[in-house]
């Protein structure tokens, strides 16, 4: 034996929570079609196993929309193969994942342009005619 | 009381846009595990909100806890909570040394009264006075002269907390933690050798967000990161429930993945949040890296027994600690706690 990979470890998946969350995106997109409620579900606080995240992320796949913010670090927005349900990483500059939640919404909060931004891009394209 | 700007103010002089701030105010909402439905209520709060004064003091400690904190490559995220607050006074981070750094302690005190926050690794020696000083004060006496004034007291690591390494038994130097001494002040533990960093930065954010401190446990510990044992969270724990055990750490099991209960984890006794929050960015957490929960988040875990040896060898002590380890897998904890005292009685034949 040479090195550290050299010895055999082949965990044994598990994907309890694959289901349950799926079942609860499920349960927000009823609540999304019938009275326009959005759901947020931060991902941070479920004990995922090892590959158990991807798992989730790949039965979710990519749709049509796909976006990306630089503010503090990139953050990704990707509409899933399920319209409505949004896949949501926050980076931060080191690249680091500092936040990842799937949004249950017609458009994420985020993507939207703020008042604040708007008013002082306002200011700022002013002065160019003064 | 001399106030800063507030952290709205901070973020707007870093050039930080709105949608910045929604991000940092969603991942301060996980970082206070509360529901995203509040981040609306968290951004009003954080945007008024007033920089905190904060005097770090260091007494019987390895400085484990501040290289946790500071060498965790702090996302940006939370490293502007820490911009968010004026850390007056800290011996190993400042600059000033002495008389000096003396005099920025008092003056940080006289200008906050009332409002400032002491933050305190290492545990106190009360054995003899002599045993630490700063600047030739005793540990006890800066302590009590320091939190006269304070808002709150957080106490970080199992030193600080509950006397940690330097109470371990035979304990010569009297050590204790701050909430033996100070009564008079609201103190929030936050052990763990050392304490998650994301925990020590959630415990600031929530006294800054809502100048509150969060509600606690029965040891003061924060409910919102120590209200569930690593067992409860763990994701080997399904195996715990099959019966599947790792017997040595080299063995088919350990390669598996397979639940550590029988080479002495000590997760179905521990409050703690490695299993969600992970450490090293989110990487890992020792369970995930193949090694058993060593408990270092509960009250005098050094002289609980060895590190290795089940919790259903008796080093816990008491039986309803027994019984709560065991509870889930009734039968399959049952066989494992017998296959440990087995296992004991032979390492004991062999002693």
């Amino acid at each position: 034996m040479t090195s550290l990979s050299d010895i055999e470890v082949q965990a044994e998946a598990l994907h309890c929570n694959v289901q349950p969350i799926l079942n609860e995106v499920l349960h927000a997109l009823d609540r999304l079609i019938d009275t326009g409620e959005a759901t947020t579900i931060d991902l941070a606080g479920l004990p995922f196993a090892p590959g158990e995240l991807e798992a989730l992320e790949a039965s979710l796949g990519s749709g049509e929309v796909s976006a990306q913010l630089d503010a503090l670090g990139t953050s990704s927005i990707r509409e899933t193969v399920y319209p409505g349900v949004w896949w949501i990483e926050h980076r931060n500059v080191y690249d680091e994942v500092v936040g990842r939640y799937l949004e249950i919404t017609r458009i994420p909060e985020i993507l939207s342009s703020q008042i604040a931004d708007i008013c002082a891009g306002r200011a700022r394209l002013g002065e160019q005619f003064e | 009381m001399k106030y800063g700007p507030t952290v709205g103010e901070v973020l707007q002089a870093k050039g930080v846009s709105r949608r910045g701030f929604l991000k940092y105010c969603a991942t301060t909402a996980s970082l206070l595990a509360l529901p995203p439905s509040m981040i609306p209520r968290i951004a009003a709060a954080i945007e008024n909100a007033r920089r905190p004064s904060v005097i770090w003091l260091s007494f019987q400690e390895c400085t484990g806890c501040t290289e946790s904190l500071t060498r965790s490559a702090s996302p940006t995220v939370e490293g502007l909570i820490f911009d968010a607050i004026s850390l007056d006074y800290h011996h190993t981070l400042q600059a000033a040394a002495g008389e000096q750094a003396e005099a920025a302690r008092h003056a940080a005190m006289e200008e906050n009264d009332g409002g400032y926050l002491v933050l305190v690794d290492g545990s106190i020696p009360t054995a003899n006075a002599g045993y630490s000083t700063i600047a030739g004060i005793s540990n006890v006496d800066m302590l009590m002269d320091t939190v006269k004034g304070a808002a709150a007291v957080v106490a970080i690591g199992s030193c600080a907390a509950f006397g940690g390494l330097p109470g371990a038994d035979p304990n010569p130097t009297g050590a204790v933690g701050v909430q033996d001494l100070v009564k008079d002040k609201p103190v929030v533990n936050v052990p763990g050798c050392p304490p998650i960093p994301m925990v020590m930065t959630a415990v600031l954010a929530q006294f800054l967000t809502f100048g509150t401190i969060p509600d606690l446990d029965k040891h003061g510990r924060p409910l919102a990161f120590f209200g569930n044992t690593i067992h409860d969270r763990c994701y080997r724990r399904p195996f715990y429930e099959q019966g599947k055990f790792a017997e040595t750490f080299d063995d088919e099991g350990a390669k598996a993945g397979w639940c550590l209960y029988k080479l002495g984890c000590k997760g179905p006794t521990t409050y703690n949040a490695c299993a969600t929050v992970k450490w090293n960015q989110g990487t890992s957490f020792p369970i995930e890296s193949g090694h058993p929960c060593l408990g270092c988040s509960e009250p005098r875990f050094w002289d609980k027994g060895g590190f290795y040896q089940p919790l259903s060898t008796g080093h816990f002590g008491s039986g309803a600690k027994l019984g709560g380890a065991a509870v889930a897998g009734v039968a399959l904890g049952v066989a494992a706690a017998a296959a440990g005292r087995r296992r004991q009685a032979k390492f004991t034949k062999e002693a």
